[in-house]
Order: structure tokens, then C-alpha cells, then sequence
């Protein structure tokens, strides 16, 4: 088995508790162990900053949206294109590249997990399909629940154990991770062309509110014992004022589990505005995160926006309409029969814009005003906010008030009476951004135990290696050597074999899908449910045998069994 | 034995609810299949090996030669081209993917020669799209624009449209009206609510009219439009603000006709413009059951839904330059492979002579008119009867085709496979 021997390397692992300890590392196999033998490849990390590999836990990299962001636009794949190189095949695209590029850029600044942030259960093949070939990283898949009729009739009857084995029987069949709510009950009353305004209106197809929706899910979340909270955008994306509506929904949010969150909130920087429309617009970051403060049962990840050209998709299929009536370039919907929706637009977030630099400010806040980096993630919602390569420039406005406020004087002019970002002093340090970067990702996803987001023995041996000689660099005031420093690790390791090396993918990867199965009782087993078989075969367009994706579209994967409560 | 739910190699629609009956490893009954999938399934005649042109006629030959033939002849080639694709699976078309990548190749598929338009007007104002499901559960009003569905998709309306049983509906055949648009009364026109006939080449002044209507400046429309009355385009217009839901569905009477893809253009804008008063969505009818399905693995992998010239070392895509008929019509490929497509049917006169004027490999089951053209044939199983994989049905949702029956033949994916392989040996890769 190869061996691999890490010397005098700068360790800031936060689940292990080594926050810049100078130490070496072993490697055998895919996995970290106690020492190494004298046979071991050495790699001598002397002055270089050494992390467990980086999670994206929300991001939109594989599956039909994703690729129709590709497929519409020809002028965003013009934007990036690269050669072969060694094993590194051809690559297009900017803010969606193509899986490949995908994969080698995220390499690239360290990454080797990603959780794809909506997969529609319907379609999900064709995001294994993506998975497949992106090859440096492990994939993870939500599944977005957010209008699946079966679940909601379930939630109508009250009966909440149903909808719990009916999520089950999805997550199983389209190996899923995770139960994914993006705008409950609007994106179904988008069917009909219609959405809901917050989280107490009863939508119009089914006799329930959103509330009902989330909670339920909480709940059927908690039954299932699945390893990652109920995972939820929340209502009224984009809106002046919705604030109040995310506010309402963090309330609400009872405390159930104790190794993780009960909801982790999505790209909040979207959900955080105040006003009452776009002439009064401002940022109301600070009741958000006071909440989150507040309640420990909540993690969130920033949903940064970074200026510049980029493509919004989303399963909220009615904000995207709305964007496309305000930005009037081009629009893709795609509605997905008994479950959901998506929609897809080009932005160009601009720095004369005061929307725009109001929601940049807005993200930076957020992670700034909440207090613990194990609660606030950091996103760009990729590539909703910015595209996933800017995460270097995040972490440099984060660690530096001067970067900040060298921003902040090229933004729109009005910025400052709308946000309270100038008058922020915080710094994030090393710490703190290897927190919002793997360790919090992983310990919300419930994957510490799989050896994921740490570099305890017995973990898997994902390791990012960047050229930061801690030690010698000031964070504050040398942010070009932050931003220079994670924008391109010296080695990226997955699973024990050095994938990338300064930038350049060296192997075509291992990865593998996670998902879960939890152990549904017979008396809960769908296959067998009149009621259930006669809702797939009436009104689905494919039959319910064709429906579970089949062991081909793994493989390599690994199942995460759940004991449930049922 | 008789086997449930299996999906349909033939068109667009994909139905995936067909029974077969199989004896023996052979197909001999099926169920519930329209006409031509059922001679799809039935079809026995085939090529048994593969062949060589050699001295003037046709020889037997081994796979290993057939292949070690068509390797040399890709390697050598300056600039080979490699189209079709669109009666295979996923799995085969990503390999041919990276031999394109790898032969530095021009790929393309039969997309080229259908909805190529739809797509670049796609790619100027997106697509507000939906699956077939939604439609069938949902519209009170559909569409048909310049397709005919009885003919080509003869299952569309009983499984996703007319005679579907939708959700919210207690009669699905009374309570949702079809409207068919075309240039004559076809066998789908038969069965409309409302028939609009257009004059030929008058779809584009036709949309604009709507999308004037709908915008509420129907004043400016004259009294008749491209041979259609102004109160007949007022009655659809009113039926549309109606509705419900509207589903929208276009064939190649709208995307390569007159106007090409300004007309798709115009229609998807006029669908955006209905969705601000009430649900809209159009889809494009498919055609070949995986048309959409390399569309699809072409854009994850090269970033681009067809076209791709991997001439220049990255993926460059320039349909007018880097399109099939552009491409042969200026005579430029040395050499090309052809598989799951029969361009000797459908090409011009012009291009199918460059492709015969060139040393060009089929890979095809069945002998057909691209065969004459070609210096080698390598016959494969058949996708979705002899092997499995990935198909994707027009409105993008993907489906695992069936193999129901056991074959001595080599995969498409198998001999792609191969092929790549020793390309690759020879291009000093191995």
C-alpha cells in the first residue's frame, strides 16, 4: 500500500484541535495513520499551510440545470477554455465550466469534496452521470423534496412518519445525501405560474403553508437520522424586505439534534434585506445574524456575491422569472413533474450598481457579524453569488479590514448609508477560514465521522497543502499574498495520491458518491403502497421501475445506512 | 417471457412503458408500442460482420481488423470528422467524445440537421421548458407548431398531451384544448380544436403577430397574417389568456423553415411574454430517441451542445463554420466515421459525395444508404435491445434504455473503446 510521509507541515485542524502546530503527517493508502515506514514518499511541507481538504457544502456543479446553464451559454464557455494537458482533458467555461473544468479548478485551490446543492429526483441520473467525470472530487447530492407531491400529501393528512418513509424511498432511489427545500411551496405553485410571499401563505395546490413544510421536514429529517440537517433556501429570495420572512423561518427552528444543526440555511446573503423596495434597499445582516447568535440549531453558509459576470440557477423557478423581468437578457425554465422546478439566468453583478454592492457587503457581514465560523460556511452559492474561484478573494476581505475598505471605496457611492460594513473591525483569522472552509462544512454535514473534514488518524487522507508560510504573513495588511496563496495549492491529496500540483491535475482521481439508506421498516415500504404506486403511475411521465437510478451510475460510492424511527 | 417497461429506441418520446414478449432471445410480440417503434423491435435484418471495401466490392472481415483499419485511418487523418450519435447510448457518446479530444476531430450529431436553430435561438433568449409530466398534468391548452405528432411522435398526445389523464383535470379530452399551427392539414390538424393554416415561410409574421396581441397592441396587425385571419389569431390569443397552463411544442416546420432560428427565437419570446399573464412553456419535438442525450453529454464534457472542433487544441464552437454540412460542403474532412445516423438518407448530394470521395467508417448495425458511401462497416448491438444505457428524452429527463436480449455483437461503447485505444497507441498516447 503507498505510503506517504508529510514533513514539517503547518497544521491548522480544527476537528482535531492543532491550530498551527508544525508536525508531519502519514499517510498509507487512502487513509491518515499513526507513522509511516522508511518506504514512504516524503513531501517536505516546511513553511506551507496544511488543511484538510476543502467541502464545498453547497455549490451547483452537476446535473440538468447546471448543464443547460452550459448549454444556453456559448459566451461563458468562450471565457474559459483550456487545452489538454497530461491527463487534464480540454476544459470550457467561466462561472459553469464543464465537469472537468469543474473539477480541476477546484483542485486547484484545494477542494476535494462537493456537495451539489439541487438535485431534482427525476433527473437525477444525469447528475450522476456529472459526477462521474468530476474526477479529484467526492460528490454529494441534495435532493429537493421542496414540492414532491407524495410529501405533501403526506404533510396535508398530517402524517408525518409517511412523508418521512416517502422522503426515504426518494433519497434510496435516486441516491441522494440529503433533503433539500428550495422555496417550499413556491416553487410548486410555480406550475402554475404563481409563488407564495412568505412562510405563512397557504400555497394553491395543496392545503399547506411553507411553515408546515419546513417543519415537517425537520421533523421526518430527525426521523430518518439522516447524517446532514434539512437543508433549505429559504422563501422570497431576492426580495426588499425579506428579511423578515428569513427571520420568521429561523425562529421557528426547533433544537433536535445533538452532533449537528437542525437547519442549515443556504446562501443567506440573498435572504437578508431590508426595505420595501429597490429605492429603499438595504442591508439588515445584523437581525439575521443575531438570530443565528442566538440559536445554535442553525448553521448558514454566506452565499457571497463577488462582482463580475456569472449565470444564477436555482431550483426556485418563480425568483428566477423575476430576475430575468429585471436583468431582460435570457431565461431558461425548467419544471420538474411532482417535484419541483429551476430556472437559469446570465448577471453581471457591477460595482456602480447599489444593489449589487449592497449584496456584496451583505455576505461579508453576515460572516463577520456571526459570531461562531462553525455556524456561518463559506459560499458563493456557486455560482449563483460568483463563480467558486473567487473563494481566495472572500477569504482576504475576510482576514482584512484594509482589503475591505480598499473595496468599499470603488463600490457604488450610496453603499455605505445601506450597510453596516464600514463600521465592522473584525478579522478572520487562519483559524476561523479553515473552519468555514472544510471543518464546519464537514461537522454540518454530518461527515466528520466519515472521515471527512479533519485529519484525525483513521480519516481520509484529504489534504490541502498552500504556499502560506503563516508565520511570515500578515493576513491584514498583505492580502495579495492571501488571495495568491489559496487561489493554487502546492499539492492538492485525495484519498492518500497527490491529484493536483500547482494547479495542474496529475491523475484522473478516484472519487466516489456518498448517499444514505436509511433501514425504513416494512411497514412503511412504499414499493408495496397502493396509494403510492398509483400516484407514479398515473401522473408521472415514467414508470415507477424506471425510476430508481440503478447501480451503474455508481461507481464507486459509499452508502450511508441510518437506523430510523419509524 | 414478457418483459414490462421497457423504453423505446425510436424517437423522442422514449416511452418507457412498452412490453415485449420474448422467446428464445427473440423479440416476437410487443405491446402497447406505436407502429414504429414496433418495427424497430421486430426489425430482423442486419449486417452479420464487419466489412472492407476491397478490389471493387465488399469482404469479410475480423473486429480486429475493422478496427485496426478504421484506428489507422482516423490517426492518419488531418482532419477527421466524426458525426452521428444519436441512436446510442451516453455511455458509447463520451467516448467518442474523447476521441474526438484526442484526434483533435470535429463532432457533430444529426441535431445539426434538425434542431440546430432551436438551440442557437436557445442560446440568444434561453428556454422556458418543463417535463413532459408538467404538461400532461397541468395544460388546458397545448400547442403543436409546425410538427405532427401522429405521424412522428404517434404516442405523444396519449402519453404526455391530448389524451392524457392530467391531475387537475376530471376529463382530460374535453377539458384541455389542442391548437394545431401548420402548412397543411395534417393527420394532428385532424384532431385540433383550432387549426391555423400558415402560408409557407409565414410562421415568423405569425409570431410577431401574437406576441403583439399579447402585449396588447393588437392594433397594429393587419387583417390577415401570412394567410391567417386576424380574428382566428384574436380567438387563440383569448384561448391562451384563459388557460391555465399552456404547453408549446415546435418541430422542424418551425426551426428549418424560413427564418430558421429566428423563428424558434421569436416563439420562445413569445412564450416569456404569456408567462407574465398566465403559465407558459415550450419544448422542442426530438426526433432520434438520444438526439437530446449527446446534446447533453457533448455540453458537460466540451461545453457545447453540438459542433465542437477540437482542431485547435480546445473546444471551439461556430455553428455556420464548425457545422456537419458546412464542414463537408467546403470539402474540408479527410476522413470520418459515422455512427448511429445515416447521413447517406438525409445529407445533400454534395456532402455525401465528399464523404464517399473519403476513406469514411460507419459503425451501424444495419446496412443502409450511409453504408455505400463507406469503406468499412463495423456492425453493433443494438442500443436499448441488446445493450443498456443512458438515453435522454427530449424535455432532458434521462432513462436507462433495457437490454432484453443476449448478442454475440460487440457494444458501440466496446468498439469506441477500442478504437481510442489504438488511436491512441498509434498518436504515441498509449
Amino acid at each position: 500500500m503507498a505510503e506517504m510521509l508529510l514533513k514539517n507541515a503547518y497544521v491548522i485542524d480544527p476537528i482535531s484541535g492543532i491550530n498551527g502546530e508544525v508536525m508531519d503527517i502519514a499517510i498509507s493508502g487512502t487513509k491518515i495513520v499513526e507513522e509511516a515506514s522508511r518506504d514512504a514518499e516524503v513531501i517536505d511541507c516546511r513553511g506551507m499551510l496544511t488543511l484538510p481538504g476543502g467541502i464545498d457544502s453547497h455549490t451547483h456543479t452537476s446535473g440538468t440545470k447546471v448543464n443547460f446553464g452550459r448549454y444556453m451559454s456559448p459566451e461563458d464557455m468562450r471565457a474559459g477554455r483550456t487545452q489538454r494537458k497530461g491527463p487534464m482533458h480540454v476544459t470550457s467555461g467561466y462561472s459553469v465550466p464543464t465537469t472537468y473544468g469543474n473539477s480541476y479548478r477546484y483542485s486547484a485551490l484545494g477542494y476535494t469534496s462537493l456537495v451539489e446543492g439541487a438535485m431534482a429526483p427525476l433527473e437525477a441520473r444525469h447528475t450522476h452521470e456529472e459526477f462521474k467525470f468530476t474526477p479529484l472530487q467526492d460528490s454529494f447530492a441534495n435532493v429537493l423534496f421542496d414540492g414532491n407531491w407524495g410529501m405533501l400529501k403526506a404533510f396535508e393528512d398530517g402524517d408525518l412518519k409517511r412523508a418521512a418513509a416517502i422522503i426515504a424511498w426518494f433519497l434510496i432511489a435516486v441516491k441522494g445525501f440529503a433533503i433539500k427545500l428550495t422555496n417550499p411551496g413556491g416553487t410548486e405553485a410555480w406550475g402554475f405560474g404563481k409563488n407564495v410571499s412568505c412562510i405563512n401563505e397557504t400555497m394553491p395546490t395543496f392545503d399547506l403553508t411553507p411553515h408546515e413544510i419546513i417543519t415537517g421536514a425537520i421533523q421526518a429529517n430527525e426521523f430518518l437520522n439522516l447524517p446532514h440537517s434539512v437543508h433549505l433556501h429559504c422563501n422570497n429570495l431576492g426580495t426588499p424586505g425579506n428579511f423578515t420572512c428569513t427571520l420568521g423561518t429561523f425562529r421557528n427552528v426547533p433544537n433536535l439534534n445533538e452532533k449537528r444543526q437542525t437547519l442549515y440555511a443556504t446562501h443567506v446573503q440573498f435572504h437578508s434585506y431590508g426595505g420595501s423596495g429597490w429605492g429603499d434597499f438595504c442591508s439588515k445582516s445584523e437581525p439575521i445574524a443575531n438570530m443565528v447568535n442566538l440559536r445554535p440549531q442553525i448553521v448558514i453558509d454566506m452565499g457571497q456575491v463577488m462582482f463580475g459576470r456569472t449565470t444564477t440557477m436555482t431550483a426556485d423557478g418563480p425568483m428566477e422569472f423575476n430576475l430575468y423581468r429585471l436583468h431582460h437578457d435570457k431565461w431558461s425554465n425548467h419544471d420538474v413533474e411532482l417535484e419541483t422546478g429551476s430556472g437559469i439566468i446570465p448577471v453581471n453583478y457591477r460595482k456602480k450598481n447599489l444593489v449589487n454592492s449592497i449584496m456584496w457587503a451583505v455576505g461579508l457581514e453576515l460572516a463577520l457579524l456571526v459570531k461562531s465560523p462553525w455556524q456561518c460556511l463559506l459560499t458563493t452559492d456557486n455560482p449563483n453569488g460568483a463563480p467558486f474561484v473567487k473563494y481566495p478573494e472572500i477569504i482576504a476581505l475576510l482576514m482584512s479590514k484594509r482589503y475591505r475598505d480598499a473595496e468599499f471605496a470603488t463600490v457604488h457611492p450610496d453603499t455605505g448609508s445601506r450597510v453596516p460594513l464600514p463600521a465592522i473591525e473584525r478579522e478572520l483569522d487562519w483559524h476561523e477560514i479553515a473552519v468555514m472552509t472544510r471543518a464546519g462544512q464537514a461537522r454540518a454535514l454530518g461527515i466528520t465521522d466519515l472521515g471527512k473534514g479533519h485529519m484525525s488518524i483513521g480519516a481520509e487522507a484529504d489534504i490541502a497543502i498552500y504556499p502560506l508560510d503563516v508565520d511570515s504573513v500578515d493576513p491584514a495588511a498583505e492580502y495579495e499574498t492571501v488571495i495568491n496563496g489559496f487561489s493554487q495549492t502546492e499539492y492538492t491529496i485525495k484519498r492518500g495520491r497527490v491529484v493536483s500540483r500547482r494547479g495542474d491535475a496529475l491523475v484522473h482521481g478516484e472519487n466516489t458518491t456518498f448517499w444514505v439508506k436509511p433501514k425504513v421498516p416494512p411497514a412503511y415500504d412504499l414499493n408495496q403502497d397502493e396509494e403510492f404506486r398509483s400516484l407514479f403511475s398515473k401522473y408521472y411521465s415514467v414508470r415507477m421501475s424506471n425510476y430508481p437510478v440503478q447501480e451503474e451510475y455508481l461507481h464507486r460510492n459509499h452508502c450511508i445506512e441510518t437506523e430510523t424511527d419509524l | 417471457m414478457i418483459i414490462h417497461d421497457v423504453p423505446c429506441p425510436f424517437c423522442g418520446c422514449l416511452c418507457d412503458d412498452v412490453s415485449l414478449v420474448v422467446e428464445k432471445n427473440r423479440i416476437v410480440g410487443v405491446e402497447n408500442c406505436c407502429a414504429i417503434g414496433n418495427a424497430k423491435f421486430l426489425s430482423k435484418t442486419r449486417l452479420k460482420h464487419p466489412i472492407i471495401r476491397r478490389d471493387g466490392g465488399w469482404v469479410e472481415v475480423s473486429y480486429e481488423e475493422a478496427i485496426d483499419e478504421t484506428a489507422k485511418i482516423l490517426a492518419e487523418s488531418i482532419r477527421p470528422l466524426l458525426y452521428g450519435w444519436s441512436g446510442t447510448y451516453g455511455e458509447a457518446q463520451v467516448v467518442g467524445v474523447h476521441l474526438a479530444e484526442e484526434l483533435g476531430a470535429l463532432i457533430d450529431s444529426t441535431t445539426s440537421v434538425c434542431h440546430n436553430p432551436s438551440i442557437l435561438a436557445i442560446q440568444e433568449v434561453g428556454h422556458p421548458g418543463t417535463t413532459l409530466g408538467q404538461v400532461k398534468n397541468r395544460a388546458d391548452l397545448v400547442i403543436y407548431w409546425g410538427c405532427n405528432p401522429i405521424e412522428a411522435h404517434p404516442r405523444h398526445l396519449s402519453r404526455y398531451t391530448t389524451y392524457a389523464d392530467g391531475y387537475f383535470f376530471e376529463n382530460t379530452v374535453s377539458d384541455r384544448k389542442v391548437v394545431v399551427v401548420d402548412i397543411r392539414r395534417s393527420e394532428a390538424a385532424k384532431i385540433a380544436d383550432e387549426f391555423i393554416q400558415v402560408t409557407p415561410g409565414g410562421d415568423y409574421h405569425v409570431l410577431s403577430a401574437l406576441r403583439a396581441m399579447v402585449r396588447g397592441r393588437g392594433d397594429v396587425v393587419p387583417g390577415s397574417v401570412a394567410g391567417v385571419k386576424k380574428e382566428q389569431l384574436e380567438r387563440l390569443v383569448a384561448l391562451c389568456m384563459e388557460a391555465k397552463y399552456i404547453g408549446v411544442f415546435f418541430g422542424l416546420g418551425v426551426s428549418m423553415t424560413r427564418g430558421k432560428y429566428k423563428n424558434v427565437r421569436n416563439a420562445i419570446e413569445l412564450v416569456s411574454e404569456i408567462s407574465r399573464k398566465t403559465k407558459c412553456t415550450i419544448s422542442a419535438m426530438r426526433g432520434h430517441y438520444n438526439v437530446y442525450g449527446f446534446n447533453e453529454v457533448l455540453t458537460w464534457m466540451a461545453g457545447y451542445p453540438f459542433a465542437v472542433d477540437f482542431s485547435r487544441g480546445i473546444a471551439f464552437y461556430n455553428p455556420g463554420e464548425t457545422t456537419v454540412i458546412d464542414l463537408l460542403e467546403r470539402k474540408e474532412p479527410d476522413a470520418s466515421l459515422i455512427i448511429a445516423s445515416d447521413p447517406g438518407a438525409h445529407f445533400p448530394y454534395s456532402c455525401n459525395e465528399h464523404i464517399a470521395s473519403i476513406p469514411s467508417i460507419q459503425i451501424d448495425p444495419c446496412v443502409n444508404a450511409t453504408t455505400a458511401l463507406c469503406r468499412v462497416q463495423i456492425p453493433v448491438a443494438i442500443t436499448g435491445i441488446e445493450v443498456a444505457g443512458t438515453a435522454y428524452r427530449m424535455d432532458g429527463v434521462p432513462i436507462r434504455m433495457k437490454k432484453v436480449l443476449e448478442t454475440e455483437y460487440p457494444t458501440d461503447q466496446e468498439i469506441l473503446e477500442r478504437i481510442y485505444a489504438k488511436v491512441r497507441e498509434l498518436n504515441g498516447n498509449g
